[in-house]
């Protein structure tokens, strides 16, 4: 054919600096043979020769893949692609060939393929892409409008959570009204289960927590009060402070975190898996199987690691009473029977199933909302857990503002 | 990685078995899966596996690759040893030197089909970013999906879809070895036996070894060397005419079925 050996002799022609070797250092087929794959451009009386000699496999076409971008921009009259010393060849390296073959061929110029292995031409008929068209990741609008609808989005998606919470709050209680009146059947094990989960093997974390911050609210507040010669007050400060915000709010924060996340986590993942729709398909309600059990667990678990937070902050603060203060545990149960009334330690228990509520409803309601991918549970995980907390902390406030009001 | 390569092939390389199985035995618990499995695969053979459900053929790819420990036996993958490693994946080594379709797709949910088929690529390195692209859509091409597939997540697909695109995934490095859990179920005959036909392609012109699980007669037929059935815990491999006239009655009636007639009957697939 008589174009064996075009431009593989350096110093041939003045193209030769487009002589690029390429080792191939990976894959077995190749390291019997030479693992060098070459690529000369040589162009002579307006004919360009594109010479490949190796395998042209995935690496080859990484590595040469610039220069036969490059040599596409030409614009001779016409191309001959000798491929006769191309001894491998996998869909990157046909592919490559086709494009570049095409580049020139597209621009109605006249393009041969020569030599290349019988075996091969198979795989050179499948390498092709049928619409190049496709949206390449190039393709990023203005970022002032990205960012623009972004922030118009956040807003819309803040007035939906709001109104889609306040729907599944309602689809809560018309599933426990049913069950009340025993049109649909509570499910004990289920119920059990989630009981020793978000109630028993809380209560370590709760009581140890609860503890930390009874001791070191009595020790700060101690230091300070001693300057008004009225340490002793330190006792009304923690008995107060714990019944009535502390002893509450961080449990419900810790079971936030631990058990509203759970739940996310674990009703997102069945979603994932199809299962809540398969629930849906034998005519069961997500909800009455899964919210139900995980929110009465929670309404009953929750006051309880309540009472045990507020048992353990008053311990905290007995401890350091006895050590800094010098009084005794009697002296400490005296004044704190002085300094709180049954309302401190009511409206901190008061606020406990309130919150439980809110948090499985909120844990619940963004597992549901769960699509598709696992990257969607972790974000919902993260939302569930931000949000109750957030709607938790209002609430209390509100609570402080209502209790102030009536007296109590 | 091109230390690896020299090191481990120093032998006659043509002549070893892709991957030699010996002794395997797997259980879980008291189920035995596999016991005293023997098996060898060629170079550049198409191996098709066989046997009822739950005979563990999605054990014994798993059992290969390293995913699944065995409780006894040594394989070998491309010479290399696969070890229950201290802390490394035994496959890592293997990077890039094979792919598996598995059998429910186990496709990554968060990234779309194309940045799915990307991922081996990018993790192999050293390749443009442009030619990446390409190379995806070439891939979501060939194995039959449409081009609007590329930018969709796992989760927009058919379970068709979701099969194509985990089949693109497994194929997108064109590596020496795939593993292929059942890639035909769930196709429609058209794209089934393109896909046959691309499998050979592939197979004849990179010396691709295949091992693939399926109970589609007509792939059998069409593709496979040599077929290995999963039978008392143990493969009996042979061409299919040797099956044919083994006389062991799970293989008579594989073989003999009605279905099976069909697809030796189908003039024009074999070869
Ligand atoms: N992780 C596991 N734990 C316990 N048992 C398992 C596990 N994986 C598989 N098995 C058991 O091993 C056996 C073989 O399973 P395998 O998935 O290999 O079947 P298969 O041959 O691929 O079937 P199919 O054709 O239905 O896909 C089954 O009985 C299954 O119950
Ligand atoms: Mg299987």
């Amino acid at each position: 054919m008589g174009f064996s050996g075009t431009g593989d002799v350096p110093g041939d022609n003045h193209h030769a600096d487009r002589f690029i070797p390429v080792s191939l250092d990976w894959g077995e087929q190749d390291v019997a043979a030479a693992v060098e794959t070459s690529l000369s451009i040589t162009e002579a009386g307006g004919e360009l020769r594109v010479g490949i000699a190796g395998p042209l496999t995935v690496e080859a076409a990484a590595r040469l893949d610039r220069q036969f971008r490059q040599a596409v921009k030409a614009s001779p009259r016409q191309v001959v692609i000798d491929a006769a010393e191309v001894t491998a060849l996998d869909s990157a390296g046909a592919w490559v060939l086709r494009r570049t073959s095409e580049a020139f061929s597209g621009r109605g110029i006249d393009v041969r393929l020569d030599g290349l292995q019988s075996e091969f031409e198979a795989l050179l008929e499948k390498a092709f892409i049928p619409d190049p068209d496709v949206p390449t990741d190039e393709d990023r609008p203005n970022p002032l409008i990205v960012i623009t609808a972004r922030a118009g989005k956040a807003m819309f998606d803040m007035a939906h959570v709001g109104r889609d919470l306040f729907g599944f709050f309602g689809l809560t209680i018309v599933s426990l009204l049913a069950l009340l009146t025993g049109r649909t059947k509570l499910r004990f094990v289920a119920l059990v289960s989630q009981l020793e989960y978000v109630g028993l093997n809380a209560v370590g974390i709760v009581a140890l927590l609860c503890f930390l911050v009874g001791v070191v609210l009595a020790y700060m507040g101690s230091l300070q009060l001693e300057r008004f010669g009225a340490a002793i007050l330190t006792v009304n400060l923690v008995g107060v402070s714990v019944l009535r915000e502390i002893g509450v709010l961080l449990t419900a924060i810790i079971v936030a975190g631990r058990s509203g996340s759970a739940f996310t986590a674990q009703i997102g993942t069945m979603k994932v898996n199809q299962e809540v729709d398969a629930l849906e398909t034998l005519g069961l309600s997500p909800v009455d199987v899964l919210v139900i059990p995980r929110l009465i667990a929670l309404f009953i678990a929750l006051p309880i690691l309540v009472f045990i937070g507020d048992i353990a902050g008053l311990a905290g603060g007995a401890m350091i009473s006895v050590l800094t203060l010098d009084l005794t545990i009697q002296q400490f149960l005296t004044q704190l029977r002085g300094a709180v009334d049954f309302w401190d330690f009511g409206t901190g228990m008061l606020k406990a199933p309130v919150f439980a509520y809110v948090i499985a409803v909120v844990g619940c309601h963004q597992g549901l909302k769960v699509s598709g991918s696992a990257e969607s549970v972790g974000f919902r995980t993260t939302k569930a857990v931000v949000e109750s907390i957030f709607i938790v902390i209002v609430l209390d406030a509100l609570f402080a503002v209502f209790f102030a009001e009536i007296g109590i | 990685m091109a230390a690896m390569t020299d090191e481990s092939f120093s032998g006659d390389v043509a002549s070893q078995p892709a991957i030699r199985l010996r002794g395997i035995r797997n259980a879980f618990g008291t189920q035995v899966v596999h016991d005293q499995l023997d098996l060898d695969v060629r170079r550049g053979e198409v191996l098709g596996v066989v046997g009822g459900s739950g005979t563990g053929k999605s054990v014994l790819l798993r059992t290969i690759i390293g995913l699944q420990i065995p409780a006894a036996g040594e394989i070998e993958l491309l010479g290399e040893r696969i070890e229950a490693g201290r802390g490394e994946m035994p496959t890592r080594k293997l990077q890039g030197r094979f792919g598996m379709m598995f059998q429910d797709g186990a496709l990554f949910s968060s990234l779309t089909v194309a940045q799915n088929i990307m991922a081996p690529m990018r993790e192999r390195g050293g390749i443009p970013k442009l030619l990446m692209r390409e190379l995806a859509l070439l891939k979501i091409n060939m194995v039959g999906l449409p081009p609007n597939a590329a930018d969709k997540f796992p989760s927009q697909l058919s379970g068709g879809m979701r099969k194509r695109a985990s089949l693109a995934r497994a194929l997108a490095l064109d590596p020496q070895v795939v593993f292929l859990d059942e890639p035909t179920a769930g196709l429609d005959p058209i794209g089934a036996s393109n896909f046959d036909m691309l499998i050979r392609d592939l197979q004849s012109s990179l010396n691709l070894t295949v091992v693939m699980v399926t109970h589609d007669l007509d792939s059998l037929v069409a593709i496979c060397d040599r077929i290995a059935v999963l039978l008392d815990k143990q493969v009996t491999v042979g061409t299919m005419q040797e099956l044919v006239a083994n006389p062991h009655p799970w293989i008579q009636e594989y073989f003999h079925g009605p279905r099976a007639r069909a697809a030796f009957e189908t003039p024009g697939l074999k070869g």
